[in-house]
């Protein structure tokens, strides 16, 4: 049975710049416009316009939002300030995670959850079936918004050309309602591109006139449209983990190296609590693979999947890897043994088809913008 | 996309020049180069290699995948291009001039060609 891709709102306008498309989590999406490593360069050094319209929005209202939150996910909710956004993750009750979220307080009683498009559905579910006790209402906003980035350097002043509202005032990981040119949006600054940047959620009826409207506030200062496939280098140079390559429902957070992000000290229970507990507590005693990141030496590029060896024996496994254009060599992130974790680890290669190729470790991230 | 009328084709889309004095040179199209998106690394087959039409001689590896490169033509290898070895961006900026692959001197001549015209029909119908 096939089923027809999703289409964005924004869906004959990339095809009218030249988009190349490809299938993802079911949408078909602009993977790039024209060179990826251009859009990549211009998202570093001055901007790029992306269509998420991919991603999963899920609002939960009413006075007990936040403890349905509390609940479902392993985030402290009940401290996030009205304006501002949280990443969190939602786990099984082993602890496996089963999505990354961002989580935005628009009001008192009101919350927006943000989930991968891969996993928007069961991310849906899960929400819906573990909010059932409180006294709360799980709806279903993936139709509601349209989702428009422009991430770079040079964001802050394309946006600020279109709307009032007080970005000096919006820091990173938070978000407000405002008009961006003339449409009424979620501004938020947050993103996954390792630079400064905003996130704009609208009524998908409006998201043409906003793309256009950005593309010409951004023409004098280098903004380019910018597809899934820069995105994915940036955030690979930004160290950033991507849903279904560093986490896995395999995977606890303590195992992704991201054991902050659950709070025990949270009120009440939480769904995966008991696991996360034995979860931590074997990450202290007996410290699980390490997530690092590889640059090579030469230029063959690491896929994931692909084994991370030494002196012959395979200590780990790479869960993305590709040319970074930044750093000007293929880098990767992999999980290895704690033994072969530390930064300048020598004698550590990549399996690529049999050669193994030498790799440097290093500490993630592999570019931090300056501010 | 552009399909220079002088070259042949195959369907795995490399293109073949004319052959000069037994040996013909051999690189991927536009339509191919589009398709892989920046390509930032070639293994070429190395000079003296044998090639068989049809079958896998090198590859092509780009930001997003790793492609197999095919030889159009059965023969042997008199030279790799360095300038795509070190520079492979080259099979995006100028996939018909300067990032052309190899050249080899043909031990047949080629028996699944297609002519720019058959080419250009089959891209517009993958497209």
């Amino acid at each position: 049975m096939s089923t027809a891709p999703r289409l964005t709102a924004l869906d004959a306008l990339h095809r009218s710049l030249g988009a190349t498309m490809t299938d993802f989590a079911g949408w078909d999406m602009p993977l790039r416009y024209a060179s990826e490593r251009d859009e990549h360069n211009a998202v570093r050094t001055k901007a790029g316009l992306f269509d998420l319209s991919h991603m999963g929005e899920i609002t939960l209202t009413g006075p007990e939002a936040v403890k349905a939150l509390d609940y479902a996910l392993v985030g402290n909710i009940s401290t996030v300030g009205v304006g501002r956004a949280r990443y969190t993750h939602i786990c099984q009750e082993d602890g496996g995670i089963v999505d990354d979220l961002i989580v935005y307080r628009l009001g008192e009683t009101e919350y927006m959850v943000v989930a991968n498009a891969s996993n928007a559905q069961v991310v849906l579910d899960a929400l819906t079936e573990r909010a059932a006790g409180f006294d709360t209402e799980v709806r279903d906003d993936r139709d509601a918004y349209a989702l428009i980035a422009v991430q770079g350097p040079e964001s802050p002043g394309i946006l600020a050309s279109l709307t009032d509202a007080d970005l000096d005032g919006l820091k990173y990981y938070a978000g407000l309602p405002g008009t961006v040119a003339g449409v009424p949006a979620l501004i938020a600054r947050t993103g996954y591109t390792g630079e400064d940047g905003f996130e704009l959620f609208v009524a998908p009826e409006h998201a043409v006139e906003l793309w256009q409207a950005l593309t010409k506030a951004g023409e004098g200062v280098g903004l380019v449209p910018a597809g899934l496939s820069c995105r994915d280098t940036l955030r690979l140079e930004a160290g950033m983990p991507l849903y279904g390559h560093e986490l896995t429902t395999s995977l606890t957070p303590f195992d992704a190296g991201l054991g902050r992000v659950v709070k025990f000290e949270k009120e009440g229970d939480f769904v995966g609590r008991a696991a996360l507990e034995a979860a931590a507590e074997r990450a202290a005693t007996n410290p699980p693979r390490k997530l690092v990141g590889l640059i090579a030496e030469g230029r063959r590029v690491p896929r994931a999947g692909f084994p991370v060896v030494a002196d012959g024996q395979v200590i780990g496994e790479v869960t993305s890897g590709a040319p970074s254009p930044t750093l000007g060599r293929p880098i990767a992130m992999a999980y290895v043994d704690a033994a072969h974790a530390a930064p300048g680890t020598s004698g550590v290669g990549v399996d690529i088809r049999g050669t193994h190729e030498p790799y440097e470790v290093v500490a993630l991230p592999f570019y931090k913008r300056q501010k | 996309m552009s399909t220079p009328e002088n070259l042949r084709y195959t369907k795995e889309h490399e293109w073949l020049s004319d052959v000069v004095d037994g040996v013909a040179t051999v690189g991927i199209t536009e339509f191919a180069a589009n398709a892989l998106g920046d390509v930032v690394y070639a293994q070429l087959p190395a000079v003296g290699d044998t090639v068989t039409e049809g079958e896998t001689c090198g590859e092509l590896e780009s930001t997003k995948s790793v492609s197999d490169l095919y030889s159009p033509v059965s023969g042997e290898i008199v030279e790799a291009n360095q300038d795509v070895v070190d520079d492979p961006a080259l099979v995006n900026t100028a996939p018909f001039e300067g990032g052309w692959l190899f050249k080899v001197r043909l031990s047949e001549e080629p028996k699944d060609v297609l002519s720019a015209g058959e080419y250009a029909a089959l891209t517009h119908s993958d497209n």
